[in-house]
């Protein structure tokens, strides 16, 4: 038996005061595995992908993550999430942010790591500024340092590329390409040529 | 066992790490101190000029130091979540702890708010307002001590419950008196009894009922937490 990781969902299907978003969905990828998720605005792409990082509770249907011989272990450190609402602590710096996610999520803090982290996003981790000063572009890069920082074994993308310039995207395509080789990476976006040869796709136009 | 022992002491750093977010963010920009410290002053303000050089029986005095503290409170206790739902961080919270370390965090963050707002308040209180003595200490400072604690427990919860509440400004007070009145009455008897000079052990009946009060509170909430928190 293998020690793979896996994510899968069973029948998921989610309603907002009786108004049905999407309903049975399923996918099942294994590590080294992309699941990208597509659909038009207002399909529920946002949504099932709160519920796969189990911070929504779906209306029906399970999420299940882990590895073959602890099935089902799901916590959030499995997850590192990126997405436009997303929002840092502003009052803080990048790496005060960093370091705050660290001590929330319970784990050590090495600022040799995160300072490493920074650069890698194209983020200068000397800048004292906080992070209300920042750009769009920037803050975008913020996130991706904040989901990477704990080694997530499965990496959630909503629209990875947004508000990133051409050396942003070209960025982001590396730690998706990362990710694909240290685990499990979910993308949503409504611009499937965002990931080049997903293995797993779920249509949410086609679950409503 | 190890296991446990690590669980535990990761699920404490991350409590003091919600409190010290909270802590280090209410420095910098002094929203919810600013708020309860120009309460207290207003407040007290109004009662000075009410009395006037006139004095008032103790019991009324007791009353009215916990309608400031009160009111003080709902000006500023709510902000540790509105502030996270206006800023959208929420969701940031939601994948970094489990809801009962951001309960814990946030309590004790209201919790120091209470004590320092409690301070300020009695010590003005006791400087400005004319017949207003203490003289059994140890049964008002036991009475405040635990009359904060379950303060900031049952406003902590009260503040997740309406910080996704479009009218959560009036909504606070309105919501959080019910639940306080059963520790308003308690805790302005033992400071009746304190201003009385009554015996430590008269106050006992009001110390049981605060302590009763606080543990039904905490658990109660952090039970419900994770339903207000999650969706």
């Amino acid at each position: 038996m293998t020690n793979a990781l896996t994510l899968s969902g069973k029948g998921l299907g989610k309603s907002f005061n009786g108004r049905a978003v999407f309903h049975d969905v399923s996918f099942s990828v294994e590590e080294h595995q992309t699941l990208l998720i597509t659909g038009h605005n207002g399909s529920g792409k946002s949504t099932l992908m709160k519920i796969i990082c189990q911070v929504l509770t779906p209306s029906a249907g399970h999420v299940q993550v882990g590895r073959a011989d602890s099935a089902g272990d799901g916590g959030r450190d499995l997850f590192g999430f990126v997405s436009p609402y997303l929002q840092m602590f502003e009052e803080f710096s990048a790496m005060e942010n960093l370091a705050v996610a660290m001590g929330i999520r319970g784990r050590q803090w090495n600022k040799r790591e995160a300072a490493a982290l920074l650069e890698r996003v194209g983020l200068d981790p000397d800048r004292d500024e906080p992070v209300r000063t920042y750009s769009s572009g920037m803050k975008q890069r913020v996130k991706y340092a904040f989901a990477l920082l704990h080694h997530p074994p499965v990496l959630l993308l909503d629209e990875p590329a947004a508000n990133l310039d051409a050396e942003g995207v070209s960025a982001v395509r590396s730690i998706m390409a990362a990710q694909r080789k240290a685990g499990i990476l979910v993308v949503a976006t409504n611009d499937p040529g965002d990931v080049d040869t997903p293995d797993v796709m779920v249509d949410l136009d086609a679950r409503r | 066992m190890p296991g446990d022992s690590t669980r535990m002491s990761s699920y404490a750093r991350s409590v003091m790490s919600v409190f010290l977010k909270d802590w280090r963010s209410e420095l910098r920009t002094r929203y919810a101190m600013n708020a309860l410290l120009m309460f207290v002053v207003t407040t007290i303000a109004i009662v000075l000029f009410s009395l006037g050089s006139e004095g008032a029986p103790s019991d009324a005095l007791s009353g009215m130091l916990w309608t400031v503290i009160f009111f003080s409170a709902m000006s500023g206790l709510s902000r540790t979540f509105v502030m996270e739902e206006e800023r959208g961080t929420t969701f940031t919270l939601q994948l970094l702890a489990p809801p009962s370390a951001v309960f814990f965090g946030k309590l004790l963050f209201n919790l120091v708010l209470v004590l320092g707002l409690n301070a300020v308040t009695i010590l003005l209180y006791l400087a400005l307002i004319t017949g207003f003595v203490i003289q059994t200490l140890s049964i008002f400072l036991v009475a405040v001590l635990l009359g904060s604690l379950g303060f900031a427990a049952a406003a902590t919860v009260i503040a997740a419950i309406i910080a996704r509440a479009n009218t959560r400004g009036t909504l606070y007070p309105v919501l959080s008196f019910p639940v306080l009145l059963p520790l308003l009455l308690t805790v302005i008897n033992a400071t009746r009894l304190a201003s009385e000079g009554a015996y430590f052990q008269e106050a006992y009946g009001e110390f049981q009922i605060l302590i009763s009060y606080i543990v039904v509170v905490v658990v109660v909430s952090s039970m419900l937490f994770e339903y207000i928190w999650k969706d």
